[in-house]
């Protein structure tokens, strides 16, 4: 059924791409966001309405991020690619290692035990243009899904999930009011992943409704400046889960290469109180 | 002679020496398709009618020479352009200017503009207001001003 709506969604995706001409779009630095810890456009933590890349090769533009997040005991590292096409439909990947470092002995699963996931996106661009609408309120929407699969089943399983697998659905309002040089997204999230699908799905409870905000301020045509919340379901009975937040800065270099920096707060994560500490993401695209 | 008269005769009375002729239109600032920003204060960051001429020239100058946009201008007026350009955006700043030029939709009938070429000439307007030391946020302002346009002014 999961799988099914899935590849509904690609389709559906598929079909009005397809009827476009093969010519490059163009679009503005940085208004394409950044990639997130999910592979897919947007701020650090919260996907955008706003699809990757610059569309420079015939309205097709594709990117490659790695991003680190040094918390308090735990580290997490992705690597993903994403391909966003004709500023309506983006493809994401991302894999994402959870390292548990010294607290994986703590938690007996044994030194830098690490929990692996990967992640496939899909989001469609259904209304609006958050860029060039700036004489309407209407901001540009994206819906889309996140097939999330965790490579510790097992694991995840003992410490209460439900599944290993999961979809993340996802409606994204994204609206630049360029007139103040700020940027808005509000994301409301459907679903069951446990920490984000590091810890797998479900639980005590089954998916739930869950919102993401993002605001950025752009200081200048390179750097944005901005913070971002998420809410998250709270399903393991044996640790709390807490919603995430981040400030950020983006610098793009130029359209081929952007740097984000970040403080992030995870709270608590398994047990141990107070995750935080520094984001760092590194993109390459065009 | 007779020709040139008709010539003369055919250019709006705004238009400044070196101009072509056009088809007659009626000029109206509602053609400027934006609605001024409130107070003088944006118009006086931009350098006043002067520092628009300049930002204007410059743009149209880049957008001329990049391989990306320059066919766009093969037949175009470049001085009936500039002036009605800058007009435009006077106006849009509360300068103390009227539009004289066509409607969005008539100036860019046919010309088979897409989105990537007004990004083109975005990044042009934004190196030329850097040089003139607008400030980004003021910048912005204008932007926003412009952006609703491309409704209008890109085709499909």
């Amino acid at each position: 059924m999961r799988a099914l709506a899935f590849a509904l969604l690609i389709s559906a995706a598929a079909g009005p791409a397809l009827a476009q001409d093969l010519r490059p779009s163009g679009k503005l630095l940085l208004t394409g966001g950044v990639s997130t810890v999910e592979g897919s456009g947007g701020g650090g933590l919260s996907t955008w309405a706003t699809t990757t890349g610059y569309g420079e090769a015939a309205g097709i533009g594709a990117n490659l991020h790695a991003t680190k997040v040094e918390l308090s005991d735990f580290s997490l590292t992705t690597y993903g690619a994403a391909v966003g096409i004709f500023d309506r439909v983006e493809l994401s990947y991302a894999r994402q290692y959870f390292d548990t470092q010294a607290a994986g002995a703590a938690l007996g699963l044994g030194q830098g035990f690490t929990f692996g996931q990967d992640v496939y996106g899909v989001k469609v661009v259904v209304a609006g243009d958050a860029i060039f609408d700036q004489d309407r309120w209407l901001p540009q929407i994206a819906v889309g899904a996140q097939l999330k699969k965790s490579d510790q089943g097992a694991i995840v399983r003992a410490v209460g999930a439900e599944d290993d697998t999961g979809v993340d659905y996802y409606v994204a309002a994204t609206k630049l009011l360029l007139d103040r040089s700020l940027l808005l997204n509000g994301t409301l999230r459907y679903t069951e992943a446990n920490q984000f699908g590091l810890l797998g799905f479900g639980g005590r409870e089954g998916a739930s409704l869950q919102f993401e905000g993002s605001a950025a301020y752009l200081l200048s045509k390179r750097l944005a400046v901005g913070a971002e919340y998420r809410t998250k379901p709270d399903n393991l009975a044996f640790a709390g889960e807490d919603a995430a937040l981040d400030i950020f800065a983006a610098y793009a270099v130029n359209k081929h290469l952007s740097v984000t920096a970040a403080y992030v707060d995870l709270g608590d994560i398994a047990t141990f109180k107070d995750q935080r500490g520094l984001y760092l993401s590194l993109q390459a695209g065009f | 002679m007779f020709i040139a008269l008709l010539i003369m005769l055919a250019q709006p009375p705004h238009a400044v020496p070196g101009e072509e002729a056009v088809a007659p239109y009626a000029a109206s600032n509602a053609n400027a398709g934006a609605s001024p920003v409130s107070g003088r204060a944006l118009f006086q960051t931009f350098g006043g009618k002067a520092g628009i001429d300049r930002i204007v020239a410059a743009t149209v100058d880049a957008s001329v020479a990049d391989p990306r946009t320059s066919d766009i201008f093969k037949a175009t007026d470049l001085v009936r352009l500039k002036r009605t350009l800058s007009e435009q955006v006077c106006f849009i700043l509360a300068g103390p200017c009227d539009y004289t030029g066509r409607d969005m939709k008539t100036a860019h009938r046919d010309m088979g503009l897409q989105t990537e070429d007004l990004t083109a000439l975005i990044e042009h307007l934004q190196v030329a207001m850097d040089i003139e030391r607008v400030p980004f946020a003021a910048q912005n302002k204008l932007l926003a001003k412009l952006a609703p346009m491309k409704r209008v002014i890109v085709e499909r």
